[in-house]
């Protein structure tokens, strides 16, 4: 990794007047991700601004909800009482990231901000859209690889099948946004509330991860200049019957395959309320808002199910060996929901 | 003797030290002046190297050098020594030549072409990130399936084909299979990084902290490599942090280092990064496999064919064993086995544990599967009615086998009845349930070693191997070895091994080590033994008049084994000697009797799986694998390393595979996140059962190799216990679950 400069901040304004006044700087928090980024050479910062001392780490009720500081641990979050109480959705979702040793130093707002683990984008040799090019010169590295996806007639087989053409003729992004605890807020409608050189700003969950349309460099719509400070998740009544259904490569420490996130709220066996979404299928945590209004008054049944799951396919394509989540897509959500719905 | 009457379950004798970090590994020796070497690795696979701009990595902080093939400095030997044994023949050049940073031709991805050296490691890594290269690319060939018509057959005899009765009997069979099976790339991915340490402590000396899995080897190479004499290089590896075959020779790479320590004047280390793993030190080869059998109504086997093509390099024909086993697992008649090579822009493979054999196995115990299912037998029985007696391909008697034992046990212990009869049709909840069974052999060999012992005057003992462990347990195999012939209590056993200073030892691997060191270590002790016991029955001597055969040693006391009274220490014998200790070297090999027999470990592993049918998510739950290995020396690192090979065997099965991009012939998954071997969640409870029978015409303890077969075979038995839970035959690893989505 090239040299750089390093400034611990102990405010958020102060955190954001650094970032500002130094464009190559980048926020370090947990580091599980960036350090990674460091050493491959796909960010080459001139300066990281340490956030962890922000007093950003509180998880408390709020009149409406629950409140998580954006710089509390994954695992802390996993392991409240709170949380695992009002929302096992969201701690199932955290538990179901990463490994125990990465889960203890990741926070929060890093998790919404890691990077996609497409292989073309961490090795600077080869094609990427994503990675923005770097300026040749003293200490700034060399430009980073060459343009194109890599992952399009390359290998494929954790990427996209929702989204990657919206908005333009040809996907020019196949990657997928890797985190499990995004998909369960997107099901649990977050907000993410933000900071910035104008002050506070909040941003609807599914607003926040963007699809990579032609500018497939920008995962967010956070501005370069702005700071996670929190993230606020709503009351709900889907506790008693949700589940995180991570479908992967191994048992533990592996990406999402597909994974569903799935809250129910039943009366009897009658669906009143569904939220859906799934990880691993889209350049963002992907909301499943057709299904969920088709399950809004139906039975809780295998058919209803899967006629749901088929409603969530629509607009689904594969880029060849990744072509089989066609079917585990479907199928997991099915399997999500049976599990949502038995009694444990 | 019986060389563990008690079968003491004996803790590692290095596991503190491993535990508490107290063990050193290479990486972790200091040197004044160390420099540390960065390699820079060509980013195409195939082509040639036109510019490499190297002035702003000579100008950054701390750099001591930038080696190219502009300015590396001369090797006089050959510069690619190739050492090792495991499982036949050492790599064989080709027309092509490769040489570390000599010329611009580019044959593999992640070739070096630049090693920055810096005073510190992070600044040779930042330096070595400022080096820019250009290239002229051609297009890499590195995909076996696109290249099967470039197959040859490779010129080393032990590889020829071999045949025996009717040419291609099986298509006279009522029925026949044929199939093709694929095990994809694999990357042994040990913990510790490999690299070396070298230091020229003089004009034609050297000192090395290597991580080799053979220091003997080692000092071969590059006493070759720089015309040194042999007896001037020292090199230590004591401890290493998983080798799985990637140390088996001496890779170009340390020989540069040692060439540009020389240059600099002051000791070089290169730690490599994981991703350089993938490329530098080896993989088990991708190979693809027919299988054609054929068996008659009776469930005999009548013909069988199995061909294997893998890859290699294209400046080295690596080959492995892959058909072997075929040749005299089965009582089968007819039989053709058939290797090719198809030359690659690849780096060349080396041998990964279970090497060849692991791979073969897949293909032919898949095969065995599949057979039974056609003839409607239980696959165990149909084994059972192929069992050969005696080896089919030598014509000539095994030492010993106890497999149908252990397929006897194995069975028990899995619970083999509950097994279905019909695919597909066992559920708990919603998951299938299957159980699948496979058979592992490996040859049972004993080699030479020189092994020094030194009973002290104060009854302690020493014991001496240049032999390196690198994790099975050696160490403590060979303390119980001396403990059980000299009565030497466990804790006054010091073992030293890995170091050239030590009497010389082969290289670890092939599974023969506690074979070939633990019986010099036998031998010789057992020359202590008979000098002891010359002292003590003299003339005189506390034991006069009783012969060699009465007595015995335990607890550091010689004594008449009938009565238990008359006794002398150990320690009093030799002060009243005026011994300062008794101090013996022998050199043990085997003798005559391996020509006559056939020598083979075999392993039985039974599997249960579940899989989920919806989402094709395959969960091993419960294994055993049996070991018929000989007389078990050290119950407890047995059962560990047969654990260990179980665990590999997951992850082979169901997660392992190195994945290429064939469009650039680089790796796309060159790091532990992305590879997947198996993790605690991915290993279910492991049984391991040893038969423990000694066969003593290998070697004087009666023990045979375990390690190699803990791993050979496993992947069949998940793979059959995944077709018995879901009807889906899945012939090419790993088993992911994108291969078994909707299965009912």
């Amino acid at each position: 990794m090239n040299p750089f400069s390093y400034a611990r901040v102990t405010t958020p304004p102060a955190a954001v007047a650094a970032r500002t006044q130094q464009p190559g700087s980048y926020f370090l928090a947990g580091g599980t991700n960036l350090v990674d980024l460091l050493k491959r050479g796909v960010v080459v910062p001139e300066k990281l601004v340490d956030i962890t001392r922000l007093p950003l780490t509180a998880i408390e009720a709020t009149p409406t909800g629950l409140r998580i500081g954006a710089l509390a641990k994954n695992s802390t979050v996993a392991d409240h009482e709170l949380v695992r109480r009002q929302f096992p959705l969201l701690s199932q979702a955290l538990n179901a990231g990463a490994s125990a040793q990465l889960r203890n130093m990741a926070t929060v707002g890093g998790n919404m901000l890691q990077r996609t683990r497409c292989a073309y984008f961490y090795d600077t040799s080869l094609p990427c859209n994503k990675r923005v090019p770097v300026q040749a010169g003293p200490d700034k590295g060399q430009p980073n690889g060459p343009t194109g996806c890599g992952a399009l007639g390359g290998y494929n087989r954790m990427h996209a099948i929702f989204g990657a053409d919206a908005g333009v003729a040809a996907p020019k992004c196949i990657a997928v946004h890797p985190s499990d605890m995004c998909v369960a807020l997107a099901a649990l409608e977050a907000t993410v509330v933000v900071v910035g050189p104008k002050g506070e700003r909040r941003i609807a969950f599914r607003d926040f991860h963007r699809l990579p349309g032609d500018n497939p460099r920008q995962d967010t719509t956070l501005g370069a200049d702005e700071l996670i400070t929190a993230v606020e998740v709503p009351a709900n009544e889907l506790a008693a019957h949700s589940t995180y259904l991570k479908v992967r490569d191994r048992a533990s420490y592996a990406f999402a395959l597909v994974s569903v996130a799935a809250g129910l709220q039943l009366e009897g066996t009658t669906i009143r309320q569904a939220r859906l979404a799934m990880g691993g299928v889209a350049h963002k945590p992907w909301r499943l808002f057709e299904a969920e209004q088709f399950l809004r008054g139906k039975p809780a049944t295998l058919a209803t199910f899967q006629q749901a799951a088929t409603l969530a396919m629509k607009g689904a394509k594969g880029y060849g060996e990744n072509d089989f989540k066609l079917t585990l897509a479907p199928n997991s959500l099915v399997e999500a929901l049976t599990l949502a719905t038995t009694p444990a | 003797m019986d060389i563990n009457p008690k079968n003491q379950p004996v803790d590692r004798v290095d596991g503190r030290q491993k535990v508490t970090g107290s063990a050193k590994y290479f990486a972790e020796f200091a040197l004044p002046r160390t420099a540390y070497c960065v390699i820079v690795g060509s980013t195409i696979a195939r082509g040639t190297l036109d510019q490499l701009d190297t002035k702003r990595a000579a100008a950054a902080p701390g750099v001591l050098g930038v080696f190219t093939h502009l300015n590396m400095p001369a090797i006089p030997g050959w510069d690619a020594p190739v050492g090792g044994q495991a499982d036949g023949p050492p790599p064989q050049p080709t027309a092509e030549t490769y040489r570390i940073l000599r010329g611009t031709k580019i044959l593999f991805d992640g070739q070096p072409i630049a090693m920055v050296v810096a005073d510190t490691f992070e600044r040779a890594t930042y330096a070595a990130s400022l080096v820019k290269a250009t290239y002229t690319r051609q297009t890499p060939k590195t995909d076996l399936n696109k290249h099967l018509a470039a197959a040859i057959a490779p010129s080393i005899p032990w590889m020829k084909d071999y045949s025996r009765g009717q040419a291609e009997a099986y298509k006279t069979a009522p029925v026949v299979l044929e199939a093709d099976y694929v095990v994809p790339t694999e990357v042994h991915n040990p913990m510790e990084m490999h690299g070396i340490l070298a230091q020229w402590t003089s004009p034609t000396s050297l000192l090395l902290y290597a991580k080799t899995q053979g220091v003997n080897a080692t000092q071969r190479a590059m006493a070759q490599a720089f015309k040194l004499d042999p007896r001037n290089v020292k090199v230590h590896t004591e401890f290493m942090g998983g080798g799985f075959g990637m140390g088996l020779r001496t890779w170009p790479q340390e020989t540069a280092v040692v060439a540009i320590a020389r240059q600099l004047g002051r000791p070089v280390k290169l730690v490599m990064t994981r991703s350089q793993m993938f490329q530098l030190v080896g993989y088990r080869p991708h190979t693809r496999q027919t299988i054609r059998m054929g068996a008659d109504a009776t469930g005999k086997l009548v013909g069988l064919v199995h061909e294997a093509t893998a890859e290699t390099a294209t400046y080295e024909d690596f080959t492995e064993g892959t058909v072997n086993m075929s040749k005299f697992l089965y009582a089968c008649p007819s039989m053709q086995t058939r290797y090719r090579l198809v030359r690659l822009d690849r780096g060349v493979p080396i041998w990964m544990r279970g090497p060849g054999e692991a791979t073969g196995a897949f293909a032919l115990e898949s095969a065995m599967d599949e057979m039974a299912h056609k003839l409607h037998l239980d696959p165990l029985e149909f084994r059972l009615r192929n069992y050969s007696e005696t080896d089919p391909e030598h014509n000539r008697p095994y030492s010993s086998k106890n497999l149908r034992e252990a397929y006897e046990r194995g069975a028990a212990a899995i619970g083999w009845r509950n097994r279905p009869a019909t695919p597909g049709s066992q559920r708990e909840g919603e998951w299938l349930v299957g159980y699948g069974m496979s058979t592992g052999t490996f040859n049972a060999m004993r080699w030479q070693a020189t092994v020094r012992v030194v009973l002290q005057a104060d009854g302690s003992l020493l014991v001496q191997s240049a032999v390196t462990d690198i994790g099975p347990g050696t160490g403590t195999a060979l303390t119980i070895i001396a403990h059980n012939v000299l009565g030497v209590p466990l804790d006054r056993i010091k073992v030293q091994y890995g170091d050239t200073s030590l009497p010389p030892a082969p290289t670890q691997g092939g599974s023969a080590i506690v074979s070939t060191v633990g019986s010099a270590v036998f031998d010789t002790c057992s020359a202590v033994k008979q000098t002891l016991v010359e002292l003590a029955t003299r003339p005189g001597a506390p034991l006069a008049g009783h012969q060699a055969e009465e007595l015995a040693l335990a607890d550091g006391q010689l004594f008449v084994e009938a009565k238990l009274a008359t006794q002398v220490a150990v320690a009093e014998l030799l002060r009243q000697n005026q011994l300062a200790s008794i101090d013996k070297t022998t050199e043990s090999k085997g003798g005559p009797e391996q020509q006559k027999y056939s020598f083979y470990s075999y392993s039985v592993h039974f599997v249960r799986v579940r899989v989920n049918p919806r989402t094709g998510v395959v969960r091993v739950t419960k294994t055993v694998s049996v070991a018929d290995s000989g007389r078990i020396i050290s119950p407890k690192t047995a059962a560990s390393q047969m654990i260990g090979g179980v665990a590999g065997g997951i992850g082979m099965a169901l997660t392992e595979e190195a994945v290429l991009d064939h469009r650039f012939g680089r790796y796309v998954n060159n790091n532990l996140a992305d590879y997947h071997v198996a993790v605690h969640a991915d290993v279910p409870e492991i049984e391991t059962i040893t038969i423990d029978k000694p066969d003593y015409l290998l070697n004087p303890m009666g023990a045979k190799g375990m390690g190699e077969i803990a791993l050979i075979g496993f992947a069949a038995a998940v793979a059959n216990a995944v077709f018995n839970a879901t009807g889906r035959r899945v012939r090419e690893l790993p088993i992911t679950l994108d291969k078994l989505l909707a299965v009912s």
